[in-house]
């Protein structure tokens, strides 16, 4: 009898651990679903691997402080460590190989607090749920004959996901930038704004580029990484700059399908400036490491039901642990070469 | 006679509130990393602030046994089964006092806000550094595994006392009856005492811990 209480509690452990119940969808089998499609780079992000660090400051101009008790937007300055990188899990893609780069920023707000976001240059996301994304790796992984995936089953995925047909719909024409400045870049997911009287505000929030020369003329020829180069050039002319534009929701507008856009005509609130001063390797600077993870929000801002934000929190921890620990060097993990050994 | 015969009220509400409290810790930092759920967020919400609650509890509750010495083990007890229950019982207490300390680093290393809720946040105890947080992120795993498989064992050999060998040791941390060790000196602990009251002075004699 005392065993059987010992075990029953045991078992408890490992079920709500994950490890009796393999067909349940957990953190690790989302970031074995991204290894599995790119390959182990061992210290890299299993998605998002190829970026470049960049450093600046948020000048916020007030306006939302309205919708959010959020110090980041009392009218100042807030300093901001921020990443440019292109989705995928190989951190050698060429630039030309996707359409989409992203853009993460952590914003440092004096008490301790921080923002956290990682936005695409995409106005949908393909899907909806974690269960879906995990589905999408699934039937996208490359076939180990040809490299690419099976468009059959690629096909019969789309079919069976109808929610994406918007996101299928823009990459269709969707070209890769020449450039990571001139791109809008979008939150995606919906949040809450919290105000000082406590009501709270569907919002979603974007990036607005102040440059948009070159904007969809597409790679230059035989540079693979002119993304950074692009970056490089622009940042020793001066500082770049984005507005941070955020959208407020009507009462019916869907906070938990990032597949579906808002309409139009909702209310846009520019709530300041993002200034971008200065950009560093991601293998020696200061956002290697760094989980950009969506749900770290200060007081004034709160995830809304959105599904994937807590499966992207939950995905981006278990990646966080697997390359920090290949650069620590933890017996189990695979090798990771010191950075300077990076090419 | 003058040691106690069972743990001074305040030690057993201690361990009891800590008991529940610690294990809905353990499940609630092995779910909160495995579920991709919403379920991730409010347990990763609740765990942060409970840490920080068990090391002010395990604080308390380690000067309150130096304060009121426990009950001796049995003396018909082998001397190995005593060495085990009593570097047990340390290593729970070490335990309950590195887990919330490691977690607190790790965060701090990982380059995290520790918040405990609200704008309520710890200040960093170490600057960030990737390669420290794997190590201590790591460390926090295993060393709740540990907490874990030694509660167990605490929990099987509480049992074995109480149902096997039939001992004083189960009810003097939980019931303790006016009658158990009838031998020694009138009981310092009343059955029907409130568990809260202030502290009664220790029982002259008793080791000066």
């Amino acid at each position: 009898m005392i065993a059987l209480a010992v075990a029953a509690l045991a078992s408890a452990f490992a079920y709500v651990a994950g490890w009796i119940t393999p067909q349940r969808l957990t953190s690790h089998r989302i970031v074995n679903a991204l290894q599995d499609n790119s390959g182990v780079y061992p210290g890299y992000r299993r998605n998002h691997a190829k970026g470049v660090c960049v450093a600046g400051y948020f000048e916020s101009n007030g306006t939302a402080a309205t919708y959010s008790k959020a110090e980041v937007f009392a009218q100042g300055r807030t300093p901001v460590l921020g990443r440019f990188a292109l989705p995928g899990g190989n951190p050698y893609a060429p630039d030309s190989s996707v359409p989409i780069r992203s853009f993460a920023l952590r914003f440092s707000l004096p008490n301790g607090e921080q923002w956290r976001t990682g936005m695409n240059s995409m106005p949908v996301f393909p899907v909806a749920t974690p269960e879906a994304f995990y589905e999408q790796l699934v039937a996208t992984r490359p076939d180990p004959a040809t490299g690419k995936p099976d468009p059959k089953r690629v096909g019969a995925f789309f079919a069976a996901h109808p929610e994406a047909g918007a996101f299928l719909a823009w990459v269709k024409t969707a070209k890769p930038s020449a450039s990571y400045v001139t791109e809008t870049y979008e939150g995606l997911n919906a949040f809450y704004f919290i105000d000082a009287m406590g009501k709270r505000h569907a919002v979603r929030w974007k990036v607005v580029p102040e440059a948009t020369d070159d904007a969809g003329t597409g790679p230059q020829a035989g540079d693979k990484d002119y993304l950074a180069r692009d970056l490089e050039r622009r940042l020793a002319q001066g500082p770049q700059r984005w507005r941070l534009l955020v959208t407020l929701a009507a009462p019916d507008d869907p906070t938990n399908d990032a597949t579906k856009v808002w309409p139009a005509d909702r209310r846009v609130i520019d709530a300041g400036t993002l200034v971008i001063e200065s950009e560093q390797p991601q293998e020696s600077g200061p956002c290697r490491d760094v989980n950009y993870d969506p749900t770290i929000l200060p007081s004034g801002i709160k995830i809304s039901d959105d599904p994937l934000l807590p499966a992207r929190s939950s995905a981006y921890a278990d990646s966080y642990l697997r390359r920090t620990g290949e650069e620590a060097h933890i017996p189990g993990t695979a090798h990771a070469s010191t950075p300077s050994e990076h090419p | 006679m003058n040691t106690p015969n069972a743990f001074h009220p305040l030690a057993r509400l201690l361990h009891w509130t800590m008991a529940v409290l610690i294990l809905a810790m353990l499940f609630i930092g092995v779910g909160m990393v495995s579920t991709v759920s919403g379920k991730h967020t409010w347990l990763l919400a609740i765990h942060k602030p409970l840490g920080a609650l068990i090391f002010v509890l395990a604080l308390i509750r380690l000067g309150v046994r130096l304060r009121f010495p426990p009950p001796p083990l049995p003396a018909d007890m082998p001397a190995l089964m005593k060495f085990v229950a009593h570097a047990s019982h340390w290593l729970l207490y070490a335990l309950m006092l590195a887990l919330p300390l490691v977690g607190w680093a790790m965060l701090s290393a990982g380059g995290y806000p520790i918040s405990l809720g609200g704008s309520l946040h710890l200040p960093p105890i170490l600057s960030a550094n990737g390669e420290t947080f794997a190590w201590l992120r790591e460390s926090h795993r295993y060393l709740a595994y540990l907490l874990f498989f030694t509660v167990l064992g605490h929990m099987g050999a509480a049992l074995y006392h109480g149902l096997i060998r039939r001992d004083d040791v189960l009810p003097s941390m939980t019931f303790p009856s006016r009658g158990m060790a009838a031998s020694a000196a009138p009981a310092p602990v009343i059955v029907t005492e409130p568990t809260l009251t202030e502290p009664s002075p220790r029982p002259d004699g008793a080791p000066p811990l």
